[in-house]
């Protein structure tokens, strides 16, 4: 893999990153950089990158600054007089400008006095492996590991001799690794055979898919039967090279199909445990669910909404609020219609759709039928990048932990505070319960706002998965009556098992059936299952189980 | 007395309203506006209406239509694609509207196209689609699949030198066919059918993370991968989302997309989309005097100066005008007179060129490459080298290609070049 023409530029880049004193004088330097820079304005992408190249052979000081920028998309030019200049954040308005020769602030101008120099996909690519090789002696490390994965992608001498001087001063183990790694990919192409065996061996240790892909090609047969790589010891080394790192990545690749498997799980988990309570405890078949989750969803979009500039915060605040919020609706439902229906289950049934279409509908009138952008914050994008077979998403990390600690408060209320002695009590025994001089139709709304609280806090985390619309409610309400009634009425661990199988279940099968067909094949399991175990996973046990 | 008196002046404000709603219904000319205003679809759709109903009111200040005065009726499908057809015979047989703009989805259009053509009415369906139609009574404005998905995988395969390919859609017949169609011709390319890997998901899917690692692990074969998305409606928000989460830059696999335009894309967060690809027959960043005014008149409308402007606004735009121009050279608003006044208007579109409705009631259109921007707007990267023309039925389908779509000399939509017969208008 040889790029002739990164060559020569390499060379001026070393001599430039040796500090050896240029050769012209300083002004000149300047005019010729602003000269190159100047071509910008006007040229193809094509040319674009040619002049990028050009630009990094000058030397000049600010050349990093210049093409990060022009990567990022902050290189702009003034339509007045046509001076390039550098932005500091390309979405604010004015424009904070910053002088691409001296990268001192030089004033500030509005977005429609500038016009942005473009970038697309190609050009983009072959400015961050420019800039990669000046972000090899960057003092974050985690701006080193990246510059050196991008160098490893297009390995030419010069590259390597520059790795092999960072390798020498490089203190951190996670780059020094991975240079070893870049190192060994570009010892496969020498001839020695020694070093090469070598290199194989260092290869091994990584889980990379293009260390694997490089690998491979050493095994690999030709169109007309012969082997590409003559040398059979290093042949053999590579094919058991490959089938190392096969071994790992497929090892790695369970775990996050299992991993993917509870992050469904948890949600579905999140989604019927509301449920749990409001229908396994107290019996209430409440169609209305999933318009408590949206109504939490859209109260997460207000609280947004309420404390722009910060986002990170938000989400924090939004989980009491859509309890609050969610919760109040759910004690008014209780007091103005559910409480009449006690013991009337179809009645219930269609009164609570009824409901549900009225929160839909108001929700429609007040926020608009189009979807509301909630945003996520920047804690809760990205992944986890654990190694390069598995790296886990922040948002579904968030949630898994989320629904665990909803899951053990919840347990605690019930089992340790006088609230939850209450609700079992009634849930238990409603006229011994009121013999004893508990209030139990204050119970009852306390029991339903609790269930509709956790449906709304449900719907803050759905706001960060799915889309925020009146519609939102629809889609999970089946899947969190499956759950319920998978996991066995009233059990708020057979939600938590069920929840949790019915996600893996559904994520083993996707890969190979598709999305439609897995689900219609945890559907059908589940129903046979309800025919062998028709009160679910954990079926309610003694006395107060007969009376239900 | 005075009881009587309240009633005198209420009978005669009653007929007072009446006597003028029936002089109004003799002096203006009814337009049909078949739209989703609620459900899964209105996010797109209800910005057509108020594209239509902007058009009329222009319309009328410029002095109506024949000397009447245009009258929008706005009826409300909901995302329903049963209830279509019941508005759309509502629209024909009881409102006798004139004609009718509307339609997204194809199952609607497919939906209403039997009353449309019982009833003789016409449609003028705004939306790019999968072809493999052409009916009497409808007007493509839209892109057909040789004007835009086509284009876009020449561009992938072509300029960017994609060899592996992810057919992604949602579970519908738009993707369904337009993926058929796109295997064909990736097939007669010479691309593999392991590097061929298509997939449906139900509509509003959100689920994506197996998707987009099954994506992921397809990509890293060593092969330059690209995924041709037909990914519809608000799918795409989460798609994107996990892309971003799981760092798939559209460096390393692009994404074309064929649902996603400005209007998708405004309220999201689109700095992990930078890059991503849209293909299109109009972008609202193309810089002409005409899209300039256009841009200008919707914000005026709107009262909203950062509402967006989008592709299938401008083919609502093209297929108004060409109403009006056909109304205006027939001197009539019978559908049947302005159905065969059609073929060959043609109207300056928004981009600088001309769209001309062909015999097979599709129209020219040119084709755009954009990528995604920090700003929501798209940058265009490949523009096509004039207009194309719009083709019913795909040349790459072993059943399509032998079938030719003329209105004007054949008179019919399904016309097999082989056996010389036409076949009615449903093929298969």
């Amino acid at each position: 893999m040889k790029h002739l023409p990164w060559g020569a530029q390499w060379l001026f880049l070393l001599l430039a990153l040796w500090g050896v004193p240029p050769v012209h004088a300083q002004s000149s330097k300047d005019a010729s950089f602003l000269s190159t820079l100047g071509e910008l304005r006007e040229a193809s992408y094509s040319d674009k990158a040619s002049i990028a190249e050009r630009l990094s052979q000058t030397g000049h000081p600010s050349v990093r600054a210049v093409l990060t920028a022009f990567l990022e998309q902050r290189l702009y030019f003034r339509s007045s007089d046509n001076k390039i200049f550098i932005v500091k954040a390309a979405d604010a308005d004015p424009l904070n400008l910053i002088d691409p020769l001296t990268l001192k602030d030089a004033g500030s101008a509005t977005a429609d006095s500038m016009a942005q120099i473009g970038t697309n996909n190609a050009l983009r690519s072959a400015l961050r492996a420019t800039v990669a090789h000046f972000s090899l002696s960057s003092p974050d490390a985690a701006v080193r590991f990246d510059a050196v994965r991008e160098m490893a992608r297009s390995l030419d001498e010069p590259a390597v001799t520059l790795l092999r001087q960072r390798l020498a001063v490089e203190t951190n183990s996670g780059v020094k690794k991975e240079i070893a790694t870049a190192l060994a990919l570009a010892a496969l192409d020498g001839s020695d055979p020694r070093s090469r065996l070598e290199a194989i061996a260092t290869l091994k240790q990584s889980v990379s898919q293009d260390v694997r892909n490089r690998l491979a090609l050493l095994v690999d047969k030709s169109p007309d039967g012969s082997f590409v790589e003559s040398d059979q010891q290093v042949r053999q080394a590579a094919a058991a090279a490959v089938k190392t790192i096969d071994r790992w990545r497929n090892f790695y690749s369970a775990f996050q199909t299992l991993f993917f498997g509870l992050s469904l799980g948890s949600v579905l988990v999140l989604i019927a445990i509301g449920l749990a309570i409001t229908f396994g405890v107290m019996g209430v078949i409440n169609m209305a669910h999933g318009e408590l989750m949206m109504l939490g969803a859209y109260t997460t979009y207000a609280v947004q909404q309420a404390m722009p500039g910060h986002i990170g915060a938000s989400i924090l605040v939004a989980i009491p609020a859509a309890f609050c919020v969610a919760g109040a609706a759910g004690v008014l439902m209780e007091r103005a219609v559910i409480q009449f229906l006690y013991g009337r289950p179809l009645e219930t049934l269609l009164a609570t759709f009824g409901v549900s279409l009225i929160l839909q509908q108001s929700v429609r009138s007040t926020f608009s039928a189009l979807n509301r952008s909630v945003v996520t914050p920047d804690w809760m994008s990205g992944s986890l990048r654990l190694n390069d077979a598995l790296s886990i998403t922040y948002n579904r990390l968030y949630i898994v932990l989320f629904t665990v600690i909803v899951f053990f408060l919840i347990l605690l209320v019930l089992k340790r505070t006088r609230i939850g002695l209450y609700i079992r009590a009634v849930s238990q025994n409603r006229p011994m319960a009121k013999a004893m001089g508990i209030r139990t139709e204050w119970v009852d709304a306390m029991t339903f706002g609790l269930g509709s609280g956790i449906a709304g806090v449900a719907g803050v985390a759905l706001s960060q998965l799915t889309n925020v619309g009146p519609d939102l409610g629809q889609s999970y309400i089946i899947d969190s009556f499956l759950v319920v009634v998978f996991g066995g009425v009233g059990n708020l661990w057979g939600s938590l098992i069920g929840g949790m199988s019915m996600g893996i279940v559904n994520n083993l099968l996707e890969p190979y059936a598709g999305a439609v067909l897995a689900k219609i094949f945890v559907l059908v399991a589940l129903i046979l299952f309800i025919q062998v175990r028709p009160r679910g996973l954990f079926p309610p046990k003694g006395r107060a189980a007969e009376d239900k | 007395m005075k009881r009587k008196a309240v009633f005198m002046t209420a009978s005669m404000l009653v007929t007072g309203i009446m006597s003028s709603t029936v002089a109004m219904a003799q002096d203006t000319i009814k337009v049909g506006v078949l739209h989703s205003l609620s459900g899964t679809m209105a996010i797109s759709e209800t910005t057509l209406k108020d594209t239509v109903l902007m058009m009329i009111d222009a319309q009328n200040k410029k002095g109506g239509l024949l000397g009447k005065k245009l009258e929008a009726v706005v009826v409300d499908p909901a995302s329903d694609w049963p209830l279509f057809a019941e508005k759309a015979a509502q629209l024909l047989e009881k409102d006798k509207v004139a004609v009718v703009f509307g339609c997204w989805t194809s199952v609607s259009r497919k939906s209403v196209l039997p009353v449309f053509e019982k009833d003789d009415g016409l449609l003028f369906y705004p939306v790019q689609y999968e072809g493999e139609e052409s009916s009497k009574n409808v007007i493509y404005t839209g892109a057909a699949p040789n004007q835009q998905a086509i284009p876009a995988v020449d561009y992938l395969m072509k300029e960017v030198g994609v060899k592996r390919w992810v057919l992604e859609g949602t579970d519908y017949v738009y993707p369904r066919t337009t993926n058929k169609i796109l295997e064909a011709y990736l097939k007669s390319k010479g691309v593999k059918a392991e590097d061929i890997s298509i997939n449906y998901t139900p509509f509003g899917y959100s689920d994506w993370q197996t998707r987009v690692a099954a994506i992921k692990k397809f990509g890293s074969a060593g092969k330059k991968t690209g995924v041709v998305s037909t990914i519809n409606g608000d799918a795409n928000v989460p798609f994107y989302k996990e892309l971003g989460n799981q760092k798939i830059s559209a460096e390393d696999i692009p994404v074309v997309a064929f649902s996603v335009g400005e209007e998708e894309l405004s309220g999201v967060d689109t700095k992990p989309l930078v890059g991503e690809l849209a293909a299109w027959n109009y972008f609202e960043s193309i810089n002409t005097p005409a899209n300039k005014a256009f841009i200008a008149q919707w914000h005026a409308f709107i009262k909203n100066p950062k509402r967006t402007t989008n592709d299938p606004m401008e083919a609502t735009y093209i297929g108004f005008n060409l109403w009006v121009k056909a109304v205006q050279k027939a001197n009539t608003t019978v559908a049947e007179k302005i159905i065969a006044t059609l073929p060959g208007l043609e109207t300056p579109n928004l981009t600088g060129g001309t769209a001309k409705v062909l015999p097979n009631h599709h129209i020219t259109k040119p084709v755009y490459i954009g990528e995604v921007k920090g700003d929501g707007q798209f940058n265009v990267v490949w523009k096509s080298n004039g207009e194309v023309a719009g083709d019913a039925w795909s040349d790459y389908l072993p059943g399509s290609k032998d079938i030719e779509a003329d209105w004007v000399t054949l008179k019919c939509g399904n016309y097999n070049t082989v056996t010389k017969k036409c076949s009615g208008q449903n093929y298969k």
